[in-house]
């Protein structure tokens, strides 16, 4: 492979985070190094998605702290973590069904555009140029992603796989320097995952992009992954290269149980 | 067979992007344009221009603020027309009180001043959504309405709370007679609908639809809720401020603020949902037809049933029938008259071929 696996780029240490009296996430440490692919796994339940709404900042861990590009990060709103680059899509597509794909993956180019609403709304001039040089990186990532024909299909009227392909393409418009996916494939035929996987691979290779990824289908998980972490009950139970971790004891225990 | 978009083709994205993609759309626009703004005022009478036309103008302009801030942000307000009294009360005393206040800037100020109202009373919407921010909106309404009751300043120490709107003069000119204020509240609600229009359709637009439809997911991609919001307030009740303003000072002359009560809010409210939630023609096709359907029953229903139902059943049954419309389109078509029209010009595309 052509990229190089550089420094780490976010280090969580010691996260815990509470919702009363349920611990969704204790004491976690983990690392993402710059361009890799790194998987979280683990039973439902287990706080995967709780993990990434801890890295891009819709929950605040009561306890640990999280060191973003070798800075310590302080209490961080969701927008805030956009603007340092962290993109993601969700378990449950969250698209704005009411506008159109290519409307969906303007948004997505949000935080790089500058004019204010006056100008949008004399339109002719600096927001109709900006508006358009937008258009031309949305282009970009339309045709990468291969969803030309449907650029001006509400997105509501998609079909599942392609929704998921949307979101993502959104997600990539930002241009980001870490994508969280959660569970991309979730729900997809084998085809779709073929797709998918392909996708995830190229955005990796083509862009460098860091790659924090949730999923359950483990042939996917171990053939794409540089390193996985596993969860169960929201404790750290495994962390290293895909060989490692299946052969990890502890893995084994909490996906298959074991005999008595 | 006319309304084919064959042969047309795209080379630009800033063709790509316009209002009117489609040729027949951009003749048949400027056709609206030149029948209401030409024809209509030197052809039609004073009742036309002054009962039905010049209204539904203004009432469009609201619908469109209405529709901005719910179609668009997705913020349920029922206080739209408590805006509308600030816009015109505002407007009457900056002419007022200012000597040499010029028409078109008392207007944009009266909207400003609407903005800055509808901004407080938009800050609810950062904790509560849905039917409680309505409620939030209602005290808007109430306490708008008491409050320009209450301070006789307000009405310039008016005995009565009325007001009567200064003379209307640009430039030296005047506008008295119907087809000039109809000429004037054409041109400025046109012109207010087209940058609507093209804030609905950049990045502002797609900020208020973002949180519309998945406020968590706008926030992710880094979408500022509070100022998207606010926003959103801000310009909406600048447009019914601006309506507020015209309807006092083009169309009744004399306000009190009585006169914008929990009644025009519905009323406006109701204009979005049969036009469209979320269109900016959808405003205007809302409010031509709930301003022409009571006249269009009052005209109907005596010359098929006679004198024999009673006067008032007349109006009782325009009752029934608005109810019995909300209640069709939210079933039926949520989208309003606006989709309809949608769905009619995709079926023309392909007509007269069933595929």
């Amino acid at each position: 492979m052509a990229r190089q696996i550089g420094d780490v780029i976010v280090d969580l240490q010691n996260i815990s985070l509470r919702f009363g009296g349920v611990k969704a996430l204790t004491d976690i440490s983990f690392n993402v190094k710059e361009h890799e692919i790194r998987s979280i796994i683990g039973p439902n339940g287990a706080g995967k998605s709780s993990m990434l709404n801890v890295i891009n900042g819709v929950y605040h861990p009561q306890e640990g702290q999280i060191f973003f590009k070798g800075a310590l990060r302080k209490k961080m709103e969701p927008h805030e973590a956009a603007e340092q680059g962290i993109a993601r899509t969700f378990q449950n597509i969250a698209l704005f069904k009411g506008m159109t794909v290519l409307d969906n993956i303007m948004t997505g180019r949000n935080l790089k555009m500058k004019c204010n609403f006056l100008q949008h709304a004399l339109y002719w001039g600096a927001a109709q140029k900006e508006e358009i040089a937008h258009r031309i990186k949305v282009e970009e990532v339309i045709e990468f992603l291969e969803i030309q024909d449907i650029r001006k299909t509400p997105v509501g009227r998609l079909p599942y796989g392609l929704q998921k392909r949307v979101e993502l393409a959104r997600a990539l418009a930002a241009e980001p320097h870490i994508l969280l996916l959660d569970e991309p494939m979730a729900g997809m035929n084998v085809e779709e995952k073929q797709d998918m996987c392909r996708f995830i691979l190229d955005v990796n290779d083509h862009y460098g992009t860091t790659i924090v990824l949730i999923e359950h289908d483990m042939g996917v998980v171990m053939d794409i992954s540089d390193r996985v972490v596993v969860l169960d009950y929201g404790k750290k139970i495994g962390d290293g290269v895909p060989e490692e971790v299946k052969n990890n004891p502890e893995v084994i225990k909490a996906y298959l149980g074991t005999s008595h | 067979m006319l309304y084919r978009e064959a042969g047309q083709f795209k080379a630009t994205y800033a063709e790509d992007s316009q209002i009117f993609p489609i040729r027949q759309d951009k003749i048949g626009f400027w056709l609206l344009m030149l029948v209401f703004g030409v024809a209509v005022p030197l052809l039609t009478n004073e009742y036309w221009l002054k009962a039905i036309l010049i209204p539904v103008l203004i009432f469009s302009l609201a619908a469109i603020g209405l529709n901005i801030l719910t179609g668009y942000a997705g913020q349920l307000s029922l206080g739209s027309a408590a805006f509308m009294a600030v816009g015109a009360f505002a407007a009457y005393n900056f002419i007022l009180r200012i000597e040499g206040m010029p028409f078109l800037l008392a207007l944009v100020l009266a909207g400003l001043t609407a903005a800055a109202v509808g901004i407080l009373f938009g800050l609810p919407s950062l904790r509560i959504k849905g039917f409680y921010l309505a409620v939030a909106t209602l005290a808007a309404q109430f306490f708008i309405v008491w409050a320009l009751v209450k301070f006789p300043w307000f009405s310039n120490n008016s005995s009565s709370g009325v007001v009567t709107a200064q003379d209307v003069t640009i430039l030296g000119y005047t506008f008295v007679s119907p087809e000039a204020k109809y000429v004037l509240t054409f041109l400025i609600v046109s012109f207010m609908a087209l940058l609507a229009k093209n804030m609905v359709r950049s990045s502002t637009g797609r900020a208020w639809m973002a949180v519309r439809d998945m406020d968590v997911a706008a926030q992710v991609i880094g979408f500022r809720l509070m100022r998207t919001k606010l926003l959103a307030f801000a310009v909406s009740s600048f447009y019914c401020g601006v309506a507020g303003a015209l309807y006092a000072y083009t169309y009744i002359g004399t306000v009190e603020p009585e006169g914008f009560n929990l009644d025009l809010s519905f009323k406006i409210l109701f204009m979005i949902i049969i036009g469209g939630v979320g269109s900016i023609m959808g405003s205007f096709l809302g409010a031509a037809f709930i301003v022409l359907l009571p006249i269009f029953l009052d005209n109907v229903v005596p010359a098929i049933f006679g004198d024999a139902l009673g006067a008032g059943f007349v109006s009782n049954f325009q009752l029934i029938v608005f109810g019995g419309l909300i209640i069709f389109f939210l079933i039926v078509e949520p989208h309003g008259l606006a989709r309809l029209w949608q769905i009619a010009k995709e079926k023309l595309r392909l007509w007269p071929f069933p595929h």
